[in-house]
């Protein structure tokens, strides 16, 4: 690229920025995976200041990386259930990403997950056992996209009439739903431990072991939305409304009936994780069953470029990592908030890493190199 | 004392975290970033101080000093935080709701994992009285109000009188509604926004702080600390980007907060355990009509700042 100083001959600044016009596949995917490593390091100085076990024998530094490999791929049971958890958190992702893709921050997974798992345990507790097991799955599965549907709308439909804060308005929303699952477990369980034990009816049949249907119904879900947003009208749509709300308006396309249709969209497949969760692992319910995944699934969207194929990538690193730091938790005996520091800090350099893919650096003196921010 | 006062005392004093809280988030909105970190930060906040006091808590220094170093060990790894949360999304322009919550995540994770090798004989026990001077001794909720309550108040009326009666705060607003116009005027935006978070980090940092080693004053208190954190982003927007109506926000809050323990203390009203959860649930649902009331009136001094959440690129049109 060209470089734009030419007029700053007088004074010129130790450094410029000029956006990339493009960047090759291949130098963008090295600069990644640098920061990942970059992180990986600085993960373990941290570690060295945290763990005592470190502290006292350094020599187990080597553990201290084996155990990601360990903790998601270690045995056959770890690696079924790294699978599965990468494929809810993925659900909930590729369920953000229609709004994402309209620019509309829909920051309520969280919540719209929680009343999905809320609906379907709701029709399993009073329904469960009182009718034919199938026809229990399929009203569950209804009543979690019901659900999901109506908490992603709300918000959708103050965006789309008087332009509420999406972003802000989607945030409490989750806390609304996460009271409103504590107001029915006081109902449900008048004991006062608020505990539902677990339900006996609406199981997900398992299909050769407990994790694998969970897996597929995610992967077609990912092949089926990445069709959706690329391939159709709809897709196209969401694109312009995200691309710039005027244009849309211009070539005709009704901004507001675009958002209030992707976001019952969003919130139906959020709720649709929900009754992954509901009838597939959990079959109870507490205010945690969404356990920071609707937040977790913001960055995994993000990260993926809001690309649903790149989202299987991106939910697979997020769990080796919380999968792996749980494992160093057990093995290095720390407390338990350890994967969130470690999924924090790797976060913090490939969030830092997508900077020096979008821009481009230009030294004073010399000719402009691209990559050369990459070592920060 | 009486019944009522006392549990308007408490509201108080447990919105004295939120008034830390919103005010520190309130800067750095008025700077154009929504810093989702705010949980984090302040759990980190709380950490850092608890970590100086762990250091000193039993040693022979005047208290006076004692109070003053575990203020500035909060204070420390808050700004530290605010600086990581600026130099992602200010200098390398990242995504503010991602960055934001990569900070939450970590911010709650670490507080977690420092404040459990903390011995809260230390800490706490011995730092919590000097921290409520003066009213340390009194057996009523009257106890909880220290001096970091006082500051609480003193800060946000402080910010309120910076953002809009000063220079350096019509150009932090400006930063905030339209930084390509504030450059171009000469105002040094990234120097502001930097400023503004990491200043607004620092006070929300406090409210951490405040909340384990005041107003709770227990071994327990750093679980239930990152809940609050959301809730005074949600203040901000029940304050209308105002700090100096967050101390009456706060208040509100706290008491819907507490009235659900509270009530039950009331022998002429009758609530049962499952109207609780409905209760807690009441800030965030007026949070809401707040939100959406203030948009329908749509008067341009009640809504967020106009480029609040987007990043600044001075060559990008």
């Amino acid at each position: 690229m060209a470089s734009v100083k030419r007029h700053a001959e007088a004074r010129e600044p130790l450094m410029h920025l000029s956006k990339r016009a493009s960047i090759s596949p291949v130098r963008s995917w090295i600069i990644r995976i640098c920061a990942v490593l970059l992180g990986f390091l600085l993960c373990g100085l941290i570690a060295f200041l945290l763990i005592e076990k470190l502290q006292q024998n350094p020599g187990r530094i080597g553990d201290f990386y084996y155990a990601f490999i360990k903790g998601a791929f270690g045995t056959s049971r770890k690696f079924w259930k790294f699978l599965r958890s990468t494929a809810v958190l993925l659900c909930i992702a590729l369920a953000l990403t229609p709004a994402f893709r309209m620019r509309f921050w829909n920051t309520g997974g969280e919540g719209q997950t929680l009343v999905g798992v809320l609906g379907a345990i709701a029709v399993d507790f009073y329904l469960g056992g009182k009718i034919p097991e199938g026809l229990l799955l399929v009203l569950m599965l209804l009543a979690a996209l019901c659900c999901g549907a109506v908490w992603g709308v709300i918000p959708a439909l103050f965006k789309a009439k008087w332009n509420t804060n999406e972003t802000l308005f989607t945030l409490m929303m989750n806390y609304v739903a996460t009271y409103l699952v504590a107001y029915f477990l006081v109902v449900w369980v008048p004991s006062g431990s608020s505990s539902l034990s677990k339900l006996q009816h609406g199981k997900l049949p398992t299909l050769g072991n407990d994790y694998l249907l969970i897996i597929l119904i995610v992967l077609a879900l990912t092949i089926g939305l990445h069709i959706y947003l690329n391939y159709t009208k709809h897709g196209y749509e969401i694109s312009v409304v995200g691309e710039s709300i005027r244009t849309a308006q211009y070539v005709g396309i009704k901004v507001g009936k675009v958002v209030i249709r992707t976001m019952i969209l969003s919130g139906m497949l959020c709720g649709l994780a929900g009754y992954l969760i509901a009838a597939g692992m959990d079959q109870t319910i507490t205010t945690e069953s969404a356990g920071g995944q609707g937040f977790t699934a913001i960055m995994v969207s993000w990260l993926g470029k809001f690309n649903p194929l790149a989202m299987i990538l991106t939910s697979a690193l997020i769990q080796v990592l919380n999968q792996g730091a749980a494992q160093i938790s057990q093995d290095f005996d720390v407390s338990g908030a350890m994967p969130s520091v470690i999924v924090g800090i790797i976060l913090f350099f490939i969030i830092g890493s997508e900077f020096f893919i979008n821009y481009q650096i230009h030294f004073r003196g010399h000719s402009a190199k691209a990559g050369k921010g990459a070592l920060k | 004392m009486n019944i009522w006062l006392n549990f308007l005392i408490d509201s108080m004093a447990f919105g004295a975290t939120f008034i830390y809280g919103s005010t520190g988030e309130i800067l750095t909105e008025k700077a154009g970033h929504l810093n989702l970190g705010i949980p984090g930060i302040m759990c980190m906040g709380g950490a850092g101080g608890c970590l100086v006091l762990n250091a000193i808590g039993r040693s022979s220094l005047p208290p006076f000093l004692i109070v003053i170093l575990g203020i500035l060990g909060s204070l420390a790894l808050a700004m530290l935080c605010g600086m990581i949360y600026s130099f992602l999304t200010v200098t390398l322009r990242a995504n503010q709701n991602v960055t934001g919550l990569a900070l939450t995540t970590f911010g709650v994770g670490l507080m977690k994992v420092i404040m459990s090798k903390l011995d809260a004989t230390v800490y706490l026990v011995g730092p919590k009285q000097m921290y409520r001077w003066p009213f340390a001794n009194r057996q009523d909720s009257l106890q909880a109000m220290g001096i970091l309550f006082f500051a609480a108040v003193i800060i946000a009326v402080l910010a309120g009188w910076i953002l809009f009666r000063t220079k350096t705060g019509l150009h932090l607003r400006a930063v905030g509604e339209n930084p390509a116009t504030a450059d171009a005027v000469g105002i040094n935006v990234t120097k502001y926004k930097y400023a503004a978070t990491c200043i607004g980090s620092g006070i929300a940092g406090l409210g951490g702080f405040y909340y384990i080693i005041d107003y709770m004053a227990s071994q327990e208190a750093y679980l239930s600390l990152e809940a609050f954190g959301w809730l005074s982003i949600a203040l901000v927007i029940f304050a209308l980007w105002r700090p100096p109506l967050t101390i009456i926000g706060s208040v509100v809050f706290g008491f819907l907060f507490s009235v659900s323990s509270f009530i039950t203390n009331v022998p002429w009203i009758n609530v049962t355990m499952a109207m609780k959860p409905i209760l807690k649930m009441l800030p965030y649902v007026v949070t809401i009509l707040v939100l959406i009331v203030s948009s329908i009136r749509n008067k341009r001094e009640n809504q967020p700042p106009a480029s609040l959440g987007l990043s600044y690129f001075r060559e990008e049109r």
